[in-house]
C-alpha cells in the first residue's frame, strides 16, 4: 500500500502483532466482537496483498472521489501571514466533500470481499455518515447510520443527505446523544447481527484492525502530498498542519512523513471554549486528558478522576470526541509530532479570513488547522514550505458560523 | 489457584443437584443506601452469587436497562471507591456469598490495576468479569488477577469458535460465562435447542462450571436454564424490577428493597424446581 519505503528504525511500521503503537491501541472489546475483528484483520490483510483490490481502489479514486486532491499554493494567504509559502491539501474537493471518502471506499470495497450484506456506522458532525451513505448507495448495500440525538439536532442538512442517499438514521438517545453515544450504538448493533453486517469506522481509532486500515486508506493524502510537493518546488514541505478529532485526516497526512526527521507536523485539537476553562468545555484529549481505555483501545481520553467518559465540546461536531487515534497517542509521547490547539474563536476567526482571502469556505475542523497556521506561518521564513490538509468543505457548517456571529438566516 | 467462595458455592450446589442463580445489580443504583439493602437481601431471597456492576458512561455491551442504571449509580456519587466500600459492608456479615465485579476496564485503569486488585482483595471481592478485556489483553489484568488468587470470569460467546475457544478457557477461573445469544444485555433469550449444543460444546473443553446469561427474564426461563447449565445470570430483569421502583429523582419506593427481593425469589424458586 505504500510507495515510501521505510527505514530502520522506522516510525512508520507500527503497530506490533497486538495492534499496539508502544502501549496505545489493542484490542479491548467484548468475547462477542473478537471473532469478527479477528476475520477482519485477516481480510484486511489478504485484500492489501491483492493488486485487484488496489486496482479496483484507484479506479474509484479516480473516477468517483475525484483523486488526487489538488495541492494549491494559498497565495494571499501567504502574502497576508508575511512568513512560511502556504499550501492548502484539497480534500475538501473530494466527493462528499471531505477526507472521509478516502476510508470508506477502501472499508466498502473491503466489506463487500467478505460478502458482508449490510453496512452500520457512526457519524458525528455527519461527513463519515454521508460518505458512508454514498458509498452504500453506489454498492447498493443498505445502511444503517448511528447519530447522536444532540448532533442530529446541530446537523440537519446532513441528516437530510443521508436520508436521500437512502440510508437509515437511528438517532441515539443514550448518554449525552453524541458521537461517543454513536460509536457505543454501532457496536451494540455490531454485536447483534455478527454475520451480516460490516461496521465502518470512520475515523483512526476502534480495535485493532481499524487505526492501521483507516491510515492505511487515509495516507493517500500525504503519499499525493509528497510527489505533488516535488513536482510544484522539487522538495518536501518543512511542515505539515492537521486538525485532530480522531485524527483520521491528521494521520493520513503525516503518516507517509514519519521518517522525514525535517518535516514538522503539528496536529491541532479543539480547545473549545479554552482548555483552561476545565472539563467540558473543551476536546482536546492530548493536551487536556489521559491515558484509558475506550471503544477498543487505549489511547488518551478525556475522564474524570474516577475513569469516568466526559463530553468533549467544540464549535465543530467533528471534534468533539472525547478520544484520538491510538497512533497520535504514541506520536504525542514519543515528540515526533507537535499537538497544540486552536479555541471556538480562533477557529471562526480563521474560516472567516480564509472564506475572505482564498474564496474557499472551508469546514469549522480545518479552520482549526488553519488557526494555527496563522500561528506558524509568520515565524517562519518565506521559503518554509508548509502544507494545511483541507479536510473538509463548509457548506455544512454555515448555519453554525451565522449564530456564532449572531446572525440570523431566514427560511 | 487456591479455592475461592466461587469454587466452594459451585461445589455445594453440584452436592445439592441444583443450579446457582447470579444476580446482577448495579452499585449504587439508585443511591448507595438503597444499593447497600439490596445486595444485603440478596443470599435471603437465594442469589448464589452476587454480580455487582460497577457504572460506567459508555457500557457498549449493555442495553438500554443496565445502562440507565449506570447512569443513575453516577449521578447519586457512585464512584469505585464506594463500590469497594459496598462489598466491605456486605463482607462484614456474610463470609460465604461470592461477590463478583462486573464492569468495563477504564475505571480500574484510571483507579490503576495492581492497587485496585489488592483493595478489592481487602474488601472482599471474589472475582471479575470485565467485558473489554478479551483473552488477548490477558496481561492487563487477568493474570494479576489470578496471581493474587482472584477468579478471572471469562465471557464465552456463540462467535468463540472451535479454534478459538481452547484460547478463551485457558485462563479461565471460577466459572465460565456463556453469552447465551449475539447482543447485548436485556435483549432477547436464548431457546433450550440453541443452549444444548453448547453447552456440550463447553463440556467437552472444560470442567469449570458454565453459567449462561443474557436475555433471560422470567421464573420459567431461569429453570430452562438451569436444566442444562450449572447457574442461570439475571441482570436486565432485576434492573428493571429496580426502575419501577423509582419516582421522581430516581427516589425509591417504600417497598422498592423488598419488591425486588421478592422477585429475585420468584426466579430463585423456578431454579430450585428446574432439576
Amino acid at each position: 500500500m505504500s510507495d515510501v519505503p521505510a527505514k530502520p528504525n522506522s516510525l512508520r511500521t507500527g503497530p506490533d502483532e497486538d495492534g499496539r503503537f508502544g502501549i496505545f491501541g489493542g484490542r479491548f472489546v467484548a468475547e462477542t466482537l473478537m471473532p469478527l475483528i479477528l476475520d477482519l484483520e485477516a481480510a484486511y490483510e489478504a485484500a492489501k496483498k491483492d493488486q485487484s483490490f488496489q486496482d479496483e481502489m484507484n479506479d474509484l479514486w479516480a473516477h468517483y472521489v475525484g483523486r488526487p486532491s489538488p495541492l494549491y499554493h494559498a497565495e494571499r494567504l501567504s502574502e497576508h501571514l508575511g512568513g512560511a509559502k502556504v499550501y492548502f491539501k484539497r480534500d475538501e474537493l473530494n466527493h462528499t466533500g471531505s477526507h472521509k471518502a478516502n476510508n470508506v471506499l477502501g472499508q466498502i470495497l473491503l466489506a463487500r470481499r467478505m460478502g458482508k450484506k449490510r453496512i452500520i456506522a457512526e457519524t458525528g458532525a455527519g461527513q463519515h455518515g454521508v460518505a458512508v451513505a454514498t458509498f452504500a448507495a453506489r454498492f447498493g448495500l443498505p445502511c444503517v447510520v448511528y447519530m447522536g440525538s444532540a448532533d442530529i439536532e446541530r446537523q440537519k442538512p446532513n441528516v437530510f443527505r443521508m436520508r436521500l442517499l437512502g440510508a437509515e438514521v437511528r438517532p441515539v438517545t443514550s448518554g449525552t446523544g453524541t458521537l461517543k453515544d454513536a460509536m457505543n450504538e454501532a457496536l451494540r448493533d455490531w454485536v447483534t447481527n455478527v454475520d451480516s453486517t460490516f461496521y465502518i469506522i470512520g475515523t483512526v481509532a476502534g480495535p485493532h484492525p481499524y487505526p492501521t486500515m483507516v491510515r492505511d486508506f487515509q495516507s493517500i493524502i500525504g503519499r499525493e502530498t509528497r510527489e505533488q510537493m516535488r513536482t510544484a518546488e522539487g522538495r518536501l514541505p518543512d511542515s505539515l498542519v492537521a486538525c485532530i478529532g480522531g485524527g483520521s485526516n491528521a494521520m493520513g497526512l503525516f503518516h507517509p512523513f514519519l521518517d522525514d526527521e525535517a518535516v514538522e507536523m503539528y496536529g491541532v485539537e479543539a480547545a473549545g471554549r479554552g482548555i483552561d476553562q476545565g472539563d467540558g468545555h473543551h476536546a482536546a484529549s492530548l493536551s487536556g486528558g489521559r491515558a484509558g481505555v475506550l471503544h477498543g483501545n487505549r489511547t488518551y481520553l478525556l475522564q474524570d478522576d474516577d475513569g469516568q467518559i466526559i463530553d468533549g465540546h467544540s464549535i465543530s461536531a467533528g471534534l468533539d470526541y472525547p478520544g484520538i487515534g491510538p497512533e497520535h497517542s504514541w506520536l504525542h509521547e514519543s515528540g515526533r509530532v507537535s499537538y497544540v490547539s486552536a479555541t471556538d474563536q480562533e477557529a471562526l476567526d480563521a474560516f472567516q479570513l480564509c472564506c475572505k482571502l482564498e474564496g474557499i469556505i472551508p469546514a469549522l475542523e480545518p479552520a482549526h488547522a488553519l488557526a494555527h497556521v496563522i500561528k506558524l506561518a509568520p515565524e517562519k521564513p518565506q521559503d518554509h514550505l508548509l502544507v494545511m490538509n483541507m479536510c473538509g468543505r463548509g457548506d455544512k457548517d454555515v448555519f453554525t458560523v451565522a449564530d456564532a456571529l449572531g446572525i440570523t438566516l431566514d427560511d | 489457584m487456591t479455592e475461592t467462595r466461587i469454587d466452594r458455592r459451585f461445589k455445594a450446589l453440584k452436592k445439592k443437584n441444583r443450579a446457582g442463580l447470579v444476580t446482577y445489580i448495579m452499585a449504587g443504583d439508585p443511591d448507595f443506601d438503597t444499593s447497600l439493602s439490596l445486595v444485603r437481601g440478596l443470599p435471603k431471597a437465594r442469589a448464589d452469587f452476587i454480580e455487582l456492576g460497577m457504572p460506567f458512561t459508555d457500557p457498549m455491551a449493555d442495553g438500554p436497562s443496565i445502562q440507565a442504571a449506570a447512569g443513575r449509580a453516577l449521578a447519586s456519587g457512585q464512584t469505585m471507591v464506594r463500590t469497594l466500600e459496598m462489598v466491605r459492608q456486605f463482607r462484614a456479615e456474610d463470609e460465604a456469598t461470592p461477590i463478583i465485579l462486573m464492569g468495563y476496564y477504564n475505571p480500574i485503569y484510571s483507579y490503576g490495576v495492581d492497587r485496585f486488585l489488592s483493595d478489592a482483595k481487602d474488601a472482599g471481592v471474589d472475582g471479575f468479569i470485565i467485558v473489554d478485556l478479551p483473552t488477548e489483553e490477558d496481561d492487563e489484568m487477568c493474570k494479576p488477577a489470578m496471581g493474587m488468587g482472584l477468579n478471572f470470569i471469562r465471557l464465552v460467546a456463540p462467535t468463540t469458535d472451535e479454534q478459538r475457544l481452547p484460547v478463551v478457557l485457558a485462563n479461565t477461573s471460577g466459572f465460565v460465562y456463556y453469552i447465551s445469544i449475539t447482543g447485548i444485555t436485556g435483549g432477547r433469550s436464548a431457546t433450550s435447542s440453541e443452549l444444548e449444543p453448547a453447552m456440550a460444546r463447553l463440556k467437552g473443553q472444560t470442567d469449570l462450571p458454565i453459567a449462561v446469561g443474557f436475555g433471560i427474564k422470567t421464573p420459567a426461563q431461569a429453570a430452562e436454564v438451569a436444566k442444562i447449565a450449572d447457574a442461570a445470570v439475571v441482570g436486565t430483569a432485576i434492573i428493571d424490577q429496580i426502575a419501577c421502583g423509582l419516582g421522581a429523582g430516581n427516589k425509591p419506593s417504600m417497598t422498592l428493597v423488598e419488591d425486588v427481593l421478592a422477585f429475585v425469589s420468584s426466579i430463585a424458586e423456578g431454579i430450585a424446581e428446574a432439576r
